[in-house]
């Protein structure tokens, strides 16, 4: 019987597999890779593309990943997957949208910014009123 | 009888109110459940990033990542704040700005002045109104958040400490203790505070890296400290939901004693007016 190995794979959002596979194959970012139980430790980047798992009994389960990190020791295998399509331009041009909605929601007098300064002014006066009362009362 | 109908309408309008925050109870209590689940799902990913990196932290002393040593000198500090969008939900965006805005003001009295970056709509809103330095923002991420919708806001910050803008990071939000309670707390992000790797290393042993150590370091660095927000924001909404859930069930109980009293009064004036009717009608046949 072939050796096994512990396989989890999680992404930020959930846990995708855990099990016990006979072998793995994975898009590495330099290569294809296959891995049996007793590899070195390995801490590589991933490609997209598909992540074959080899169950115990040879039946395969293939998943697939938009990327992510691997990493190997001897009895367990962990991919930690991407759940977005990452590359650095995309993800400048996040960083450049965030910031966009920050000036812009400073400059402009939105009527949602505007709800919640009028919103916080009620809560203001309502906290007032009620010391003012408590104070009444107290007095009396 | 004039009295009667106004106290009538009055009731009415409040059984509506009723009915409505009855409704937002229950709805708040099904997507806390969800947003429970979800926040469940979203802890293996974190700690099995925490494995790796404390490990890497301990076997690989030659490559010193920006993010895991602090900076002897702090001249300007970041916050990731994540508030809610919406409303209706107890104090709990208050309670967690104001413990936001206590440990600014302690930086602040030491000369040191803030970033932010804030995540979901209230916050914006308060933290424009008292003058704040905001970054970068991002709202209306809906009930099921997904991580890409954070990697914008998150990368700003990120690329602000590898500048130098900031000397430290720190993660604002609501900690889902249970249903009831819920805790504002602030922590810190950037630089990675160390921890012990779970069993000692018995013997020194480290990765084969590929293609090199820095750059699968950062890719890992980056997505941790994603991961972390992540886990805040999905945290942030199981607590918005559940803050949601009791205040409107606070609101529910409220407009049934406030009915409960209004029937009283009415029971009350109804009573009262056939009195005077029928002492009016007794007083009538004597009189003839």
């Amino acid at each position: 019987m072939a050796m096994t190995f512990h396989v989890d794979i999680v992404s930020a959002e959930e846990q995708i597999f855990s099990g016990i596979a006979e072998m793995l194959f994975a898009p590495g970012a330099m290569g294809e890779l296959g891995i049996m139980a007793r590899h070195t430790p390995l801490l590589t980047p991933l490609k997209p593309g598909e992540l074959r798992i080899r169950l115990v009994g040879g039946e395969e389960q293939s998943i697939y990943v938009s990327g992510g990190m691997l990493e190997v020791q001897p009895h367990v295998v962990t991919v930690l997957s991407d759940t977005a399509v990452r590359a650095k331009d995309l993800d400048e041009a996040a960083a450049l949208e965030s910031k966009e909605r920050a000036e812009k929601a400073l400059q402009e007098q939105s009527a949602e910014v505007d709800y919640a300064l009028a919103e916080a002014q009620l809560a203001e006066a309502v906290a007032q009123l009620q010391t003012i009362r408590r104070m009444k009362s107290k007095r009396r | 009888m004039a009295v009667g109908k106004e106290i009538r309408t009055q009731i009415k309008s409040i059984k509506n109110t009723q009915k409505i925050t009855r409704a937002m109870e229950m709805v708040a209590a099904s997507k806390m459940r969800k947003a429970q689940r979800r926040m469940q799902a979203s802890k293996p990913y974190a700690a099995k990033m925490r494995n790796v990196i404390a490990h890497l932290a301990h076997a690989h002393p030659e490559y010193h990542h920006p993010y895991l040593s602090a900076r002897e000198s702090v001249k300007r500090v970041g916050y990731i704040l994540i508030t809610t969008d919406r409303g209706l939900c107890g104090g709990l965006n208050t309670n967690l700005l104001k413990t936001a805005v206590v440990s600014m003001r302690e930086y602040h009295n030491q000369g040191i002045e803030a970033e932010l970056c804030v995540i979901g709509s209230k916050g914006t809103g308060f933290l424009k109104r008292i003058g704040a330095n905001i970054r970068a923002t991002a709202t209306h991420l809906g009930d099921e958040p997904g991580i890409n919708d954070l990697i914008g806001s998150v990368k700003v910050m990120l690329d602000a400490y590898d500048n130098g803008e900031i000397d430290r990071l720190y993660l604002v939000s609501n900690e889902f203790v249970n249903t009831m309670t819920q805790t504002p707390l602030v922590e810190q992000l950037l630089p990675i505070a160390a921890e012990k790797p779970e069993q000692e290393l018995k013997h020194h042993w480290d990765y084969i890296y590929e293609p090199e150590a820095k750059i699968v370091l950062d890719a890992l660095m980056m997505r941790y400290i994603e991961s972390l927000v992540y886990q805040g924001v999905v945290e942030n909404i199981a607590s918005e939901q559940a803050a949601r859930m009791v205040a409107m069930k606070a609101a529910t109980d409220n407009a049934g004693d406030l009915i409960d009293d209004l029937q009283l009064v009415y029971n009350k004036a109804r009573q009262a007016a056939i009195t005077q009717e029928i002492s009016e009608i007794v007083a009538g046949a004597a009189a003839v």
